[in-house]
């Protein structure tokens, strides 16, 4: 039997079903268009975004919200160039992404010719890894090596890139075989000698943390770390994105530390004996200046990346693994040891007591976006998955919402990327239609990626945002007035300008306006009932408030600043 | 600071060579020296890099992530052949060719291309031979000059 011929392009479309790859996230173009040709007859959904960046990014909400791959597609050039930020993004963040990119035919390759981008170059240090296929045959095997590399070990954007000719070019159908992949092989399970060693200083500690973040969520580990953590009594603090890995609310979650964490989860870190680092890595916004952070405390560092042990505080017990067998490891290491961390949980209880987080609404005055937010969520009956963009907001969210579960927070940790959150949360409720998908997000960062509403009322995927209006890029507002006497350079934008009400309705959604306290309920039971539509909600907040508690960059966590009077001792 | 020499095992694919400068690039560590070639294996090369790194676990570590590189050793410098290679171009004269003749063969140098008034000589070396030969040229003049990439093999392994 001869071997079915398809074009390069039918090979990636079918390439993609054979991955069960269910729905992808675009914008066409010259380059690719071979590849939209089979993809309009294909099952795969494709959802047509306004931007390649928005694309990106609800590939990466798709991917962070089911803990499966994304996957985008672009054209060349200025395709390709408009993914690099979600690229860095998810590299960033270690979401698994699958971009496939067209190119120029390969004969035109290095001529500068029209909508010639250097794609694999641009890409190199925005991926995982990346690929320029020169052969249509090759396109079922790299496709399939591709969505492996981003899935497996510490996941990543992987990049393909495909010139228009190779598109064309006619080849076999092979079924992929096995990975051939010499350099690429993750350790998963934690050597059994660590995981000893680590288990004897956790025996001996009288004040540990646990310290974990995406780790836990990428691995799946939250049950496993639930058990270590209540079998053995040890306290928990979850990083920004680590958020959901354990469940707030319980007595031994004293929810995120760092720069504007909680006064509790970055002083336990500071008095802790011992940390127990796990899928974390010791981001600048967690530790502040390196030197001062947890200076009494022993490290044990487990992760999937073995560069990120010792990259930024060294560690007495280094374990390379995977989260979930790591913990594992833990559990049956420790048996039925009983830790003596009773003083110290309630220790940390008293403190949680007495340096809560606080903030004033006032009856009459202008709206806090944390009343507001704890209203929200007060209203919400049904588990939400919460997207954030980058600023105040973001942390409020991360400050006040109580998450209980993983794969319900999303947001851009480590590259920090304003305009995430609405594309992103497009992605999260293309994979889950019947959740409740809440995109809360800043102006400056709505503005960023606004066009993608269209993409949400015209593919009906009825999110709602809510925009916290301030009228300003609130974060950096905060910190010049902080660091630059108060010369608000560029940081303002305007309330009315756009009027989003205006907004939304042009794009299809549904507009809610609130602008003070007695607006909340009415607005947001609104905004609930509506499922048909996207909904925005554009929240007038004080431009003023300032988020807290908070340690400057390159400051000491034992120097955390309480509220605008400790400024003044600044 | 002493030096340290990394041996990687890449695959022979394209862009590897990029992949691993620019990997060492953008976490800013500097690089002394770097060679590329084949190796016995199909499909493999090896990359010989020097550098005077403090950071150089991290550097290996960052390598490694790369999914063309293979494998990494830090060779030991007691147990380490070492050698490098050079063409040096020098203006001869009729008073000044015996004497740069003389020298080069004193320093082992193999001529490869003599002209009227200059002479190719190659070298093959450690490092600090080589730099003694491009000392002792320099007097008479060096016209051009090119050093190849070091290259290593741990004696023992
Ligand atoms: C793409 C991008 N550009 C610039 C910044 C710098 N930046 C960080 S926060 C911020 C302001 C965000 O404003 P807004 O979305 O209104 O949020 P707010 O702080 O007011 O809640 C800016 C400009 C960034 N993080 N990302
Ligand atoms: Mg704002």
């Amino acid at each position: 039997m001869t071997k079915e011929q398809l074009t390069g392009a039918e090979l990636v479309i079918r390439g993609l079903e054979y991955l069960n790859v269910s729905t992808v996230f675009g914008v066409p173009g010259g380059a690719i268009l071979p590849a939209y040709d089979p993809l309009y007859d294909s099952p795969i959904r494709h959802i047509l975004a306004r931007h390649e960046q928005g694309a990106g990014h609800m590939a990466e909400g798709y991917a962070q919200a089911t803990g499966e791959l994304g996957v985008v597609i672009a054209t060349s050039g200025p395709g390709a160039t408009n993914l690099i930020t979600p690229l860095a993004n998810a590299l960033m963040d270690s979401t698994p992404l699958l971009a496939i990119t067209g190119q120029v035919a390969s004969t035109a390759i290095g001529n500068d010719a029209f909508q010639e981008a250097y794609t694999v170059g641009l890409s190199m240090a925005a991926t995982k890894h990346n690929y320029l296929i020169t052969d249509a045959s090759e396109i079922p095997q790299v496709l399939k090596e591709a969505k492996f590399i981003a899935t497996t070990g510490r996941p990543g954007p992987v990049l393909v890139d495909i010139p228009k000719d190779i598109l064309n070019q006619v080849a076999a159908w092979v079924e992929p075989g096995d990975l051939d992949l010499p350099g690429y092989k993750p350790t998963t399970e934690p050597n059994p000698k660590m995981v000893h060693q680590a288990s004897s200083l956790i025996k001996k500690s009288k004040k540990p943390i646990l310290y974990v973040g995406g780790g836990i969520i990428h691995s799946k580990a939250n049950n496993e770390l639930f058990e270590l953590a209540t079998k053995f009594n040890i306290p928990v603090v979850t990083t920004l994105m680590g958020r959901g890995a354990f469940p707030d609310g319980h007595e031994l979650c004293l929810e995120m530390p760092g720069m504007h964490g909680n006064y509790t989860a970055t002083t336990s870190i500071q008095n802790a004996d011992l940390l127990i680092a796990i899928g974390v890595r010791f981001d600048d916004r967690v530790t502040a200046n390196p030197s001062f952070f947890a200076q009494n405390a022993k490290v044990i560092h487990a992760d999937i990346d073995p560069a990120e042990i010792g990259k930024v505080r060294d560690a007495q017990v280094p374990i390379v693994g995977d989260a979930k067998s790591v913990i594992k490891g833990l559990i049956e290491a420790l048996g039925d040891e009983k830790l003596d961390t009773k003083n110290w949980v309630s220790e940390l209880k008293e403190m949680k007591t007495e340096f809560p987080l606080s903030y004033k609404q006032e009856d009459k005055g202008p709206l806090k976006v944390p009343y507001v937010l704890e209203e929200l969520q007060k209203l919400t009956k049904e588990e939400a998955i919460v997207v954030a963009g980058v600023g105040q907001h973001q942390m409020w969210v991360s400050q006040h919402w109580n998450f209980t579960e993983p794969n319900t927070w999303l947001n851009s940790g480590g590259l920090g990327t304003m305009g995430y959150a609405l594309p992103a949360a497009i992605g999260a409720k293309t994979a889950y239609p019947d959740k409740l998908v809440l995109a809360l997000d800043g102006d400056g960062c709505f503005q960023m990626t606004c066009q993608e509403l269209i993409t949400a009322s015209t593919e009906n995927i009825p999110i709602k945002i809510v925009v916290f209006n301030n009228g300003n890029h609130g974060m950096v507002r905060q910190w010049q007035k902080i660091f630059y006497n108060s010369k608000f350079s560029a940081s303002e934008l305007t309330h009315d300008t756009p009027d989003y009400l205006k907004l939304a309705e042009s794009m299809g959604a549904v507009g809610l306006r609130m602008m003070e306290k007695s607006d909340i309920e009415k607005v947001f039971n609104k905004m609930l009932e509506i499922n048909d539509r996207p909904v925005l909600v554009d929240c007038v907040v004080d431009p003023d408030d300032m988020v807290f508690p908070m340690v400057p960059a390159g400051g000491s966590n034992d120097q955390i600043i309480m509220n605008e009077e400790d400024l003044k001792n600044l | 600071m002493s030096e340290r020499i990394l041996s990687v095992l890449v695959e022979d694919k394209p862009g590897v060579l990029a992949r691993v400068s620019s990997t060492i690039s953008r976490r800013g560590f500097n690089i002394n020296s770097l060679s590329v070639g084949p190796t016995n294996i199909e499909g493999r090369s090896k990359m010989t890099i020097v550098t005077e790194l403090d950071a150089v676990e991290q550097v290996k570590k960052q390598l490694n992530k790369l999914v063309n590189v293979i494998k990494i050793v830090e060779l030991d410098p007691n147990m380490t052949i070492e050698t490098e290679v050079l063409l040096l171009k020098v203006s001869i004269n009729k008073d000044s060719q015996t004497s740069v003749i003389e020298k080069a063969s004193l320093s082992n140098a193999t001529s490869v291309d003599v002209g009227q008034d200059f002479a190719i000589f190659e070298l093959t070396g450690s490092s600090k031979e080589l730099d003694k030969f491009e000392a002792l040229m320099k007097p008479f003049g060096i016209i051009e000059m090119v050093r190849g990439g070091r290259i290593a093999l741990q004696s023992n392994l």
